[in-house]
C-alpha cells in the first residue's frame, strides 16, 4: 500500500465571490481583444474584429461563469488540480456546446477544423485564467501565509508533557541526575516549541533536538522503545523549517511504539542525496489504531509547513511494507536562507 | 487501633509511571496504610494477574497497549469480589468528562499525594465500579468479550463471533469453535456492537461479516415460509423474522 500525497493543497478561487467573477471577465475580453489587434494590421479593424468574435465570446464567457457559479461548493471540496482540471473541462465543454450552435449565425468559427481550434483556445485561456488568479491569491495574501503558518506549528501533545513530567517526578529521588538531564531536556524541546515557527534551522540542530526528544521518551518508555539511527550522511548544514523532525518521531512513538506491547523499534535515517535532502522514519505499524484519534493530523500539518517553505520543492510520501509504517521527506538542500524569510540567530 | 492495609495492584505501561506511584503511596503510609499487591503494564497482565492478587483497589492507567483502561475495566466488574477502580490519565479531554459524568473515580497525572490518599480513602468503602457506569463512560464498543470461569477471566475477540442468540436469561455468543454463555442483554449488545452486528430476530445477532446469503426455508404454507441467514463456517441457519427482513434487506441491500 502506498499512499501518495500530492503537493497542492490550496483551493480554487471563490467563484460566488464578484470580485472573482469581475476580474475574469475583464481579464479574457482582454485576452480577446489582444489577440483581435494582433491579428488585424489597423487598430479600428482590430476593433471590429473583437466586436464580431465578441458576439461568440459572451455567451461562452458568461455560460462559464454561470456554471462554475453553480459548481462553487464542489469546487471548494477538491484539492487545486483535479479542480482546475473540472474548471477547464468545463469552459471546453460549454465552448463545444456553443460553437456548432452559434456556426451558421456567425462569421468566426467555419467547419470543424475551426472548432476544435476554438476548444484549444478556450482551455488556454481557461488556464490563463486560472494562473492569473492563483498568482494574485499568492502574491496579495503574506497575511494569510503567516497565519497560517503559525498555526500549523507543530503542538505538542499534552498526553507527552505530563507523562514526561510524571516520569521525571519519578527519578528526582531515585536518580537526581538523569531527573536533572531530563528537566533539561524538556527544556530545551519547549524553548523551540515556543519559538518563532518562521525561521529556518540548521539540520544539525533539529537533529540534536531529535535525540533529545528521543531520551525523554527513551525514559517514559524504557526499553519498550529501540531506537536506530542512520544519519551519518546527514548533511548537518542544511536548512529546514523548525520542528520537522521532531512531529515525525512524535507520531512514530505514538503510533507505532506506546500502542504496542512488545518492543517497537523506530528507525531514523538521514541522508543527503544529491542536492536534496532525505529523511526518513519508519516504526512498527499497528493496524488497530481505533483508540488513538488524529493519525493523520499531524503529518498533513507537516505537509503543509514544508509546502510553504519549499512550495513545490519538497515532498512527502507515506507508506506501510512489511508491517512498518514509513514516512519519508525530501527537500532541497539548501545553505543559504532565502531573502526575505526570518531572522537565523 | 488501625485499619488493615489497603491491597493495591498499579497498572501503567511506563516504568516511572508505575515507580511513582509507590513513592507516593509509600509516603503515605502513616495516614493510609497499603500494600502493593501486583503490577502489570498492559491490559492483559492485568486479567491474568489481578484476580489472585485479591487487590482490594486497582489504580488503572486508561492508555496502555492492547487494551483501554474502560475495556479492561469492564471485564473486570463480574469478578467476584473486584477490586474498586481509580482511573488515571495524563491527558485525555473525553475520558475525564465520561468519568465525571459517570460518576468514576480518577486521578490525572502527575499524581499529587493528597488527591491519592483521598481517592484510596473513598475506594477503601466504594467497591467495584458498577458495570453500567462503565458501559456509560465507554465511547468505542469493546474489542472482546469476557466470561469469568473460576475466578479466571477469559476474552473472547468480538471479531470471532458468528452470532448472539438470547435464551431466558442468557445470551449464547457462537463463534466458529464452540459457544460461550454471558449474561448481557442483548438489547445493550445490540447497542453497542451496532457497527459489527445486525438484529435478525427478535432474540438474534448476527455478525455481519460472517453473513454469506439468504435463502427462503423450504416447507410449510405461504405464510409460514420464512427468511432464513446462510454463515461462514457454520452450517447451522438462523430464521429472520417477518418483522425484521424489511430492515435486514435494507440494509444489506446497499452493500
Amino acid at each position: 500500500m502506498i499512499i501518495k500525497q500530492n503537493a497542492y493543497s490550496d483551493g480554487l478561487p471563490d467563484f460566488r465571490n464578484l470580485g472573482v467573477t469581475a476580474r475574469i471577465l475583464v481579464a479574457v475580453n482582454l485576452i480577446a481583444f489582444g489577440a483581435a489587434c494582433y491579428a488585424e494590421p489597423t487598430l479600428m479593424r482590430g476593433l471590429e474584429r473583437f466586436v464580431s468574435e465578441a458576439a461568440f465570446i459572451e455567451p461562452a464567457l458568461l455560460a462559464s461563469v454561470i456554471a462554475l457559479y453553480g459548481l462553487s461548493p464542489i469546487l471548494a471540496s477538491m484539492r487545486y488540480l483535479p479542480a482546475s482540471s473540472v474548471v477547464i473541462a468545463v469552459v471546453v465543454g460549454i465552448a463545444a456546446a456553443l460553437a456548432p450552435a452559434l456556426q451558421p449565425y456567425f462569421a468566426p468559427v467555419r467547419g470543424w477544423g475551426e472548432v476544435v481550434r476554438v476548444l484549444v483556445l478556450a482551455a488556454l485561456i481557461a488556464m490563463l485564467v486560472l494562473g492569473y488568479l492563483r498568482l494574485r491569491t499568492k502574491a496579495f495574501s503574506p497575511a494569510l501565509t503567516e497565519a497560517r503558518l503559525q498555526a500549523l506549528q507543530a503542538r505538542i501533545r499534552p498526553h507527552f508533557l505530563f507523562n514526561s513530567l510524571n516520569a521525571v517526578l519519578s527519578l528526582i529521588r531515585r536518580d537526581p541526575k538523569r531527573a536533572e538531564l531530563a528537566l533539561e531536556d524538556l527544556a530545551d524541546l519547549f524553548r523551540v516549541l515556543m519559538s518563532d515557527g518562521r525561521r529556518f534551522v540548521r539540520l544539525a540542530d533539529e537533529i540534536a533536538l531529535l535525540e533529545r526528544y528521543a531520551s525523554i521518551e527513551q525514559l517514559r518508555l524504557g526499553e519498550r522503545l529501540r531506537m536506530v539511527w542512520e544519519i551519518d550522511g546527514a548533511p548537518l548544514d542544511a536548512l529546514m523549517p523548525p520542528l520537522v523532525l521532531q512531529p515525525l518521531l512524535e507520531n512514530a512513538v505514538y503510533h507505532g511504539v506506546e500502542p504496542g506491547t512488545g518492543i517497537g523499534e523506530v528507525t531514523v535515517h538521514i541522508e543527503g542525496r544529491g542536492q536534496r535532502v532525505l529523511v526518513r522514519l519508519a516504526n512498527p505499524f499497528i493496524a488497530d489504531q481505533a483508540q488513538r484519534p488524529g493519525n493523520h493530523m499531524a503529518l498533513d500539518n507537516l505537509r503543509e509547513r514544508l509546502e510553504l517553505f519549499f512550495d513545490a520543492e519538497a515532498r512527502m510520501n507515506l507508506r506501510v511494507a512489511d508491517g512498518r509504517f514509513e514516512v519519508e521527506i525530501e527537500f532541497p538542500h539548501v545553505t543559504e536562507r532565502p531573502t526575505g524569510q526570518g531572522d537565523v540567530p | 487501633m488501625s485499619a488493615p492495609a489497603l491491597r493495591i495492584f498499579i497498572a501503567d505501561d511506563e516504568p516511572p509511571a508505575r515507580a511513582r506511584m509507590k513513592e507516593l503511596l509509600d509516603d503515605l503510609h502513616e495516614a493510609c496504610p497499603t500494600l502493593v499487591v501486583g503490577e502489570a503494564g498492559n491490559g492483559l497482565e492485568v486479567l491474568e494477574r489481578l484476580p489472585d492478587s485479591r487487590a482490594d483497589v486497582l489504580l488503572l492507567d486508561i492508555q496502555m497497549p492492547g487494551m483501554t483502561g474502560l475495556e479492561l475495566a469492564r471485564h473486570l466488574s463480574p469478578l467476584e469480589a473486584g477490586p474498586a477502580i481509580v482511573f488515571v490519565t495524563a491527558h485525555d479531554a473525553h475520558a475525564v468528562d465520561a468519568f465525571e459524568l459517570n460518576a468514576l473515580d480518577y486521578l490525572l497525572k502527575p499524581v499529587r499525594a493528597a488527591r491519592l490518599a483521598a481517592a484510596l480513602r473513598k475506594a477503601r468503602h466504594a467497591g467495584p465500579p458498577p458495570g453500567e457506569a462503565l458501559q456509560r463512560a465507554q465511547a468505542l464498543p469493546r474489542a472482546n468479550f469476557s466470561i469469568v470461569e473460576r475466578n479466571r477471566i477469559h476474552l473472547i475477540p468480538v471479531a470471532s463471533v458468528v452470532y448472539c442468540k438470547a435464551e431466558l436469561k442468557y445470551v449464547t455468543l457462537r463463534t466458529l469453535e464452540r459457544e460461550f454463555i454471558i449474561e448481557e442483554p442483548l438489547v445493550s449488545l445490540e447497542r453497542e456492537f451496532a457497527d459489527a452486528f445486525l438484529r435478525i430476530h427478535r432474540n438474534c445477532l448476527v455478525a455481519r461479516a460472517a453473513i454469506s446469503g439468504f435463502e427462503r426455508a423450504p416447507g410449510g404454507s405461504e405464510d409460514e415460509s420464512h427468511w432464513e441467514v446462510l454463515l461462514d463456517g457454520v452450517a447451522e441457519r438462523l430464521p429472520v423474522s417477518r418483522r425484521q427482513w424489511t430492515a435486514v434487506r435494507e440494509i444489506l441491500g446497499h452493500r
